[in-house]
């Protein structure tokens, strides 16, 4: 537990700092509404969602088509659609019969008449029928009412053979690389988004604890490295905890709703290796760009200064995200190396390249670049921290207005001489 | 510093530390004997925390050496060492036992035995009610006496405290009095800072004055107010006469009293001389020079050389 004179060693002190914050966080009520943030853009989508759908549905797939063709034609069509209905799913949309249109009356008057009750109207005879309706109408009902008037016309409707159903896995897409590229894009997307919510809660934890004032206790009895480094891993301990209620309810709701990963293209390394390395590079994601947010944070006094340091950053990692998914079309160029050799981007280059190539060594180097990367970022924090803010007598504050004071007295030298 | 003092808890040598242009610290010389209860005294701003911090290992010296209970780096021996910051701070939702349990453990205490060990204080500190309550619920003084618990709970042999009284009231001022006592009677070394002198004077056998970021004097408090000459008021039943000229030549009247400041061996001298010419004396006091005293005038003379030392072409 401590070093031969007496020192907490650097990992007991990490985890001391980790275990701390770990179960402070799980118990407040922040990790509550942590768990709900995604909720929120969800129930959005899901109204937005369902909204768009009634409308769809009250917009004419449902309205009936109006069939003003002579009393037999008009039940011959009818009784076929009726015999395809229940094996044809939407085969053709519902028709009621109306009667055959008035001499001189055109299908669009009959429309202008009636387009409230009925989305199109079918005229004519069997053997030379017309349809009336908006565009889209006519495109998608054109072929099953040629069809409906064909079978009627011949009165021999046909009989349809039982289809054997076997479900199998789905398709091998190996030859969709364009499908790969969504997954991909897919995959940094949630990875941006998970990163840039955790970076920002380890922001807000650090500044608090200086609110608070406990950091200069923290200071004295541990390496500022340690932590810093058991800060990120409690968010860390956090954020998987978050991972796995969200990907559970996720997983509950796409099995409750029939829907599986079949549906997404697979990548090229396979679903297992491809989640644990998504896991992988969330983590170095975060632990990097975490421990640069920590080094901000140490550095602010309060919520305002850390707004204003850490906008850069976030705008920083967002032109980083939209760099690393540029890379993506461009995947073995220089462009996806210097993607991958950038620290802040390699995590969200490398998962796409996950969903692209199927080599794994690449990612093992990557992912020993980015550790290196993560323990010298925590590094220089600290040292920045130390060097920076535990000085008494020149607070940042004053030494700030120093700074301005010097600028000023520049200024106006620069002003006075130039008169 | 190559050999190693086992009487001293703390030894340095010229410490300087730089913020910037800003010279915090220069050349900073103390020693601290173990099991002593040694003051770092000085005016606001003077170097204080950051001496402290140094010693501590939270900065380190830009020049200058310094051991900490025989080690070059304090951090090594960081589990031997309790600090109590100036800025006092807990984490308010943390109930009180777990926040002494957490600081213990920053120094390497389990906090199961953290957790007995803070139970058992606060109930020997009066605080027994209060040892499941979240420490946002704690009154301000409940609250610096629990991060006094937490500095002291993994049983350091050197504690630090860097102005341990601010913000107490006198009842708790006596209190921690009692308790740095009871400390240094365990044989632990306190090292603590303060700009009250009252404090020093009561507890400390040796203190450091601080003072422009140098150390003016370090040593015992008797030799610091052996420093100054003790204070007489004398007066007579006669306003003059040829005793006058006994008394030193920047003896002042005030009211009926003569005052003046005479070296100690030269007190017998005087009361002869007024004795032989007929002096008439009616009271005469002799009070030596307290600490406060002994503070102001080393900490004014080091401040009137450092304005000297910064701004040489100026008279005062």
């Amino acid at each position: 537990m401590t070093g031969a004179a007496g020192r907490l060693s650097f990992w007991s002190a990490a985890w001391v700092i980790a275990r701390r914050d770990f179960l402070a966080i799980l118990t407040s009520r922040a990790f509550l509404f942590f768990l709900l943030g995604p909720l929120f853009p969800l129930i959005v989508g899901v109204l937005a969602g369902s909204i768009g759908q009634s409308i769809d549905r009250g917009g004419g797939a449902t309205a009936p088509i109006a069939v003003a063709m002579e009393q037999s034609d008009a039940d011959r069509v009818i009784a076929a659609r009726e015999q395809f209905a229940s094996s044809l799913n939407d085969f053709a949309p519902p028709l009621r019969k109306v009667g055959a249109l008035p001499a001189g009356m055109a299908p669009s008057e009959f429309m202008d008449a009636h387009g409230s009750e009925f989305s199109g109207v079918l005229y004519g005879s069997l053997q030379s029928p017309g349809l009336a309706g908006s565009p889209a109408l006519l495109e998608n009902s054109k072929g099953p009412l040629t069809m409906l008037c064909s079978w009627a016309a011949a009165a021999s409707v046909p009989k349809l053979p039982e289809l054997a159903l076997t479900p199998t896995a789905a398709p091998d897409t190996a030859q969709r690389p364009r499908d790969r590229l969504v997954t991909a894009q897919a995959a940094q997307t949630l990875l941006f988004l998970l990163i840039m919510l955790l970076a920002g809660m380890v922001l807000s934890n650090l500044v608090e604890e200086k609110g608070n004032k406990i950091i200069e206790i923290l200071a004295a009895a541990i390496p500022m490295d340690a932590l810093f480094l058991g800060k990120l891993f409690a968010m860390l301990g956090i954020s998987t905890v978050g991972i796995a209620i969200w990907g559970s309810c996720a997983a509950l709701i796409l099995m409750l709703g029939g829907s599986a990963l079949g549906a997404i293209t697979a990548p090229a390394v396979g679903w297992t290796a491809f989640f644990a390395l998504g896991t992988i590079y969330f983590a170095m994601g975060y632990l990097l760009l975490g421990s640069i947010f920590l080094a901000i944070g140490s550095l602010a006094t309060t919520v305002r200064e850390v707004q204003t340091l850490s906008m850069p950053v976030t705008m920083f990692q967002v032109l980083v995200f939209f760099f690393a998914s540029l890379a993506i079309a461009h995947q073995g160029d220089i462009l996806e190396w210097i993607a991958i050799a950038f620290p802040l981007s390699s995590p969200f280059a490398m998962i796409a390249r996950a969903a692209t190539q199927p080599e794994l060594w690449p990612h093992a180097l990557a992912l020993c670049w980015q550790i290196a990367c993560v323990a010298l970022f925590i590094r220089l924090g600290a040292r920045l921290f130390r060097r920076k803010v535990m000085q008494s007598g020149t607070p940042q504050g004053k030494a700030g207005n120093a700074g301005r004071r010097r600028l000023w007295t520049l200024l106006r030298k620069g002003s006075e001489s130039r008169g | 510093m190559t050999e190693t003092n086992p009487a001293l808890a703390i030894e340095a040598r010229g410490l300087v530390k730089r913020f910037g242009r800003n010279l915090a610290v220069d050349g900073v010389d103390i020693s601290v004997p173990r099991g002593a209860i040694y003051g770092i005294l000085g005016p606001n701003g003077a170097g204080k925390t950051t001496t402290l911090r140094m010693l501590l290992g939270i900065i380190d010296p830009d020049a200058g050496e310094r051991l900490v209970l025989g080690e070059s780096n304090p951090r090594n021996v960081s589990r031997l060492i309790g600090y109590l910051p100036e800025e006092r701070g807990l984490y308010p939702s943390m109930k009180a036992i777990d926040a002494i349990a957490f600081m213990g453990a920053l120094r390497g205490l389990p906090l199961k035995e953290g957790r007995l060990r803070a139970r058992e204080m606060m109930e020997n500190h009066g605080l027994g009610d209060a040892v499941e309550r979240q420490v946002r619920h704690l009154s301000k003084g409940m609250a610096q006496t629990v991060q006094l618990l937490g500095t002291l709970v993994h049983r350091p042999s050197l504690v630090f405290l860097d102005e341990p009284f601010a913000g107490l009231d006198a009842l708790n001022q006596g209190r921690l009095e009692a308790t740095i006592r009871d400390l240094a009677a365990d044989g632990t070394t306190v090292i603590f800072s303060t700009h009250v002198i009252a404090h020093a004077e009561r507890l400390c056998e040796e203190v450091a004055i601080i003072a422009g970021g140098k150390v003016p004097f370090a040593g015992k408090v008797e030799t610091a107010r052996d420093r100054i000459p003790p204070r007489v008021q004398l007066e007579t039943r006669s306003d003059d006469g040829p005793w006058r000229d006994a008394l030193p030549a920047d003896a002042r009247k005030e009211g009926r009293s003569w005052l003046f400041s005479l070296p100690e061996g030269e007190v017998e001298d005087l009361l002869k001389a007024l004795i032989a010419s007929d002096a008439g004396i009616k009271s005469l006091s002799i009070e030596r020079a307290g600490l406060h005293d002994a503070f102001v005038d080393i900490a004014g003379a080091a401040a009137a050389q450092a304005m000297k030392d910064n701004h040489p072409g100026e008279t005062a």
